[in-house]
């Protein structure tokens, strides 16, 4: 590495290890006011990460409960009705509450400012009003819950869920309502913040890739939510006033509804997917010390994913009565969007060709990622496909195709952030043997849950229903299998990272040796990130020729010689040295 | 730009006052956008139905109150204008100036409320919304030319015609004029008639009038909620003229509220103006 310096003619002394803040933005006000009004980015991430977790949990319980009933043919555990109620209750927790905001609010919330250099997001009272309205929904969810739950699906589709659902609907379409409004307040603010607060010098082709995959989420967060606030405003109307435009009884049509439900939910599996992307193209590069392969491909086709994704909701529609050329036309632009994704992948790859790759636990769970996104991805093919989607539509293969992307993908993607960034965000390291083992246990736990899903799911299984032929029982109790599995592979975190707050060893500002102006902060962060505006020379990634965004030479990285446990050079005591200010790299 | 001249409105975490406005404008700007998107679900469905149903929504659409539209579309646009001067005033540090066109604006919009809770109120006299009050109010203008009771000989097209009429003119009407027509004009049709006007379908179109310009008077009242806040402020002196752009982004906002109404009034009030009935 060093010999690359030289070639550079830049110095070979990273920059000294900031001093640890003094205060920092955890221990500058331990009250519970300071943190209830707080405005700052970093504790509302927090904030989130809290409230997301609870309702993690939640949803795992009702998936729970549904796994559990499928032991047996007939069901083993509930009632039909509550089973209607947990699996209802596991997609509205799970997508709304969780997968949607997950990695925007949390992590976008904290990095995004400190990646492109900021002191905050561009309007941080609107941040903890987004908060605050998120909470709100979630409340509205949680009483639809206590008073018994809805029974319709995520989806919601009419007219059982507007006449003949006995169930308390409107709360909880209230709830998913309300936590939109969140959804466009955070994907408003970043996308704000990414246009007008970039430091000096960080030009859009320098901007880190999971700045442009949050960009792309905002701008489908902001144009295809409220479309579904509006058609769950018609919902709820038609439900409360027995009136409405999805009546077929007046002249209403029900598909309307799910044309309008699917504009939004299908961009939203993107809201789900993109941060996650961007989260990899991070975490793959830290990884194995290589820029990225291919950065403006990986860059364009987030924005590429964002727009191709509002051509194609109707793929959802094959079988509800469209008309058999928009099918046609659907299923292929359908089609069009494995493009983009697919060219994510394969730059991916790319950077991993010939990397110095080590295997901490944030890189088990994004080499996961792009392991199971492929299938997913390639499984979605199947049923964008006409044909194959008449068959395999309503059943479990479809079960198994989106929890492939959006748990292999997007929750794997969620635990690396976490794992990448928990150093930076409390100042602690974690165990790297227990989390690399807990990455280990997900994936193996995950492929156990839904690869026999698809073979269920491919002999005619439906989705949603509590019974099935005796036959397919082998498969199902291999799936609740695999379930405990991931359940006791998520429940690890849970344990290793509270106790690293308790007496994990103290992080360096730069544990993972990683380019971004985020690691250029101590950590935790001082309350205002940066004491000056940092200036930015460089691509993000420039881990070939070792340096940071600043120009200045990293820290010894991961495995690179020294012991592989980062928490090793927690506080190694780096040369300090004048960091030359006008290095320009490269452009 | 030398910030410490406005320390007090400069925001701590940006750098300079222009990026800043910058900041905000783009902010309302991208809010607007999902705006329109949030409306645009409603003008799609609308426009869906409006070609599946084209005579029931012409006749809906007939039956509303245009003259109260066509003022309220004046004052909406009267007030764009307004808000727009009380821009240039900000600019210009004309504080009074600010003030006087805040609260004319102010005024213009709650006038604009005003004639539509009339409106509504008189929609609500004539039952002419959809759900029970219409089907009570149809159900027994048919019953009265269609008796169920068999013993009770069914009125001919002129008879109910005559019958009508009389209503109409009477102290206290048994019937609504609407439904009355309704009637008529599908006196002895079949459903499968092209010409028939389908009850529900009129509903339909009564729960777009409802939806869409109940949810554009929850924006007018936000807006107005905007404009009052405003008004304070300008009046405690806490719009210097370098902070003007919070008056634009309110501007902004309004200029959006005023310009869905522009597409409501053709889309709800006019769809039915050329309606004549013919029995
Ligand atoms: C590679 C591109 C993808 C294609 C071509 C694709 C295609 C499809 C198709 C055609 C369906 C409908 C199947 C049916 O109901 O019969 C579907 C369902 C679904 N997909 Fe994908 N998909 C892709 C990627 C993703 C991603 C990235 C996510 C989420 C992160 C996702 C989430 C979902 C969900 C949630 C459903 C089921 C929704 C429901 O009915 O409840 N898909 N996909
Ligand atoms: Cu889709």
């Amino acid at each position: 590495m060093s010999a690359v310096l030289t070639r550079w003619g830049l110095s070979t002394t990273p920059p000294p290890e900031p001093p640890p803040a003094e205060p920092n933005y955890l221990n500058h006000n331990y009250s519970i006011w300071s943190w209830l009004f707080t405005t700052d980015h970093k504790r509302i991430g927090i904030l989130y990460l809290i409230s997301i977790t609870l309702f993690f949990v939640g949803g795992g319980i009702a998936a729970g409960v549904v796994r559990l009933n499928l032991l047996a043919p007939n069901g083993a555990i509930v009632t039909e009705d509550v089973y209607n109620r947990a699996f209802t209750a596991h997609g509205v927790l799970m997508l709304f509450f969780f997968l949607i905001p997950a990695v925007p609010a949390v992590f976008g919330n904290f990095f995004i400012p400190m990646m492109i250099g900021a002191k905050d997001l561009a309007f941080p009272k609107l941040n903890l009003a987004s908060w605050y309205v998120f909470m709100l929904g979630a409340a509205c969810a949680a009483w639809s819950v206590l008073v018994g739950g809805i029974d319709t699906g995520w989806t919601l589709y009419p007219p059982y869920s507007t006449r003949a659902s006995q169930a308390s609907v409107v709360p909880g379409v209230l709830g998913a309502f309300i936590a939109g409004f969140s959804s466009i307040m955070t994907g408003l603010n970043i996308m704000v913040t990414i246009h007008k607060m970039r430091a000096p010098g960080l030009t859009w082709n320098r901007l880190p890739l999971f700045v442009w995959a949050l960009y792309a989420t905002s701008l489908i967060q902001l144009l295809a939510t409220p479309v579904l606030g509006i058609t769950l405003v018609l919902l709820m109307v038609e439900r409360m006033w027995g009136v409405g435009i999805f009546d077929p009884s007046i002249g209403g049509d029900p598909v309307l509804f799910q044309h309008l439900f699917w504009f939004y939910s299908h961009p939203a599996v993107y809201i789900m997917i993109l941060p996650g992307m961007g989260v990899i193209s991070e975490v793959i590069t830290c990884f194995s010390r290589k820029n990225i392969f291919g950065y403006a491909a990986v860059a364009w086709s987030s924005v590429g994913i964002a727009v191709v994704g509002f051509l194609l909701w109707a793929h959802h529609m094959f079988v509800a009565g469209i008309s058999f050329y928009a099918a046609i036309l659907f299923s292929f632009l359908s089609m069009l969007v494995a493009v983009p994704s697919a060219i994510k992948v394969f730059n991916w790859t790319a950077t991993l060709y010939r990397g110095s790759i080590t295997f901490q636990a944030p890189m088990i769970f994004a080499l996961g990622f792009i392991f199971l996104f492929i299938i997913g991805g390639l499984t979605g093919l199947y049923l964008a496909t006409l044909g194959t989607d008449i068959h395999l539509h309503d059943t479990y293969f479809v079960v198994a195709h989106f929890h492939f992307v959006m748990v292999g993908g997007m929750v794997m993607a969620y635990f690396a952030a976490l794992h990448y960034w928990w150093p930076k965000m409390f100042g602690r390291m974690y165990s790297d043997w227990w989390s690399r083992l807990a990455a280990m246990i997900i994936i193996v736990g995950f492929f156990l849950t839904f690869i026999p899903q698809f073979i269920m799911g491919y002999h005619g299984m439906p989705r949603r229903y509590p019974n099935y032929p005796a036959n397919l029982q082998i498969l199902n109790v291999m799936s609740t299998a695999g379930g405990s599995i991931l359940g006791l592979g998520y429940l690890m975190p849970a344990i290793y990272l509270t106790l690293s707050l308790i007496n994990g060893p103290k992080a360096s500002s730069n544990p993972w040796s990683a380019t971004g102006l985020e690691w250029q902060t101590p950590s935790p962060p001082s309350i205002h990130n940066f004491e000056e505006t940092p200036i930015v020379v460089c691509g993000p990634y420039e881990y070939a020729i070792g340096v940071d965004q600043m120009g200045r030479p990293l820290p010894e990285g991961p495995g690179e010689g020294g012991p592989i446990d980062p928490a090793s050079h927690a506080g190694h005591p780096y040369p300090a040295g004048p960091v030359p200010k006008e290095t320009e790299v490269v452009g | 730009m030398a910030a410490s001249t406005h320390t007090s409105v400069l925001k701590h975490h940006f750098d300079r006052l222009d990026q800043q406005h910058a900041s905000e404008r783009l902010g309302m700007w991208m809010f607007l956008a999902t705006e329109v998107l949030f409306f645009s679900g409603l003008f799609g469905a609308y426009t869906v139905y409006r070609l599946y149903y084209p005579t029931e929504f012409e006749f809906a659409s007939s039956k509303l109150n245009r003259v109260i539209a066509t003022i309220n579309t004046l004052f909406l646009i009267t007030s764009s204008m307004t808000i727009t001067f009380g821009i240039r005033s900000a600019k210009l540090g004309d504080r009074s100036g600010l003030i006087r066109y805040l609260v004319l604006t102010l005024l213009l919009g709650t006038a604009f409320m005003v004639l539509k809770a009339f409106e509504y109120t008189a929609d609500y006299e004539e039952r002419y919304m959809p759900g029970t009050l219409f089907r009570s109010e149809y159900n027994a203008a048919f019953e009265a030319i269609f008796p169920t009771d068999p013993q009770q000989k069914p009125l001919s097209r002129e008879e109910a015609k005559l019958y009508f009429e009389k209503d109409a003119q009477s102290e206290h009407p048994k019937h609504q004029h609407w439904a009355a027509e309704l009637v008529l004009l599908n006196y002895r049709k079949s459903t499968a008639d092209p010409d028939y006007i389908d009850p529900g379908k009129v509903q339909l179109f009564l729960s777009f009038y409802y939806i869409m310009t109940g949810i554009h008077g929850i924006h007018i009242l936000a807006g107005l909620g905007c404009l009052i806040w405003l008004i304070i402020e300008a009046a405690r002196d806490a719009i210097p003229p370098e902070n003007y752009s919070t008056v634009e982004v309110v501007s902004l906002y309004w200029h959006l509220v005023d310009g869905i109404w522009l597409f409501l009034m053709p889309l709800l009030y006019l769809a039915g103006a050329g309606w004549v009935a013919t029995y």
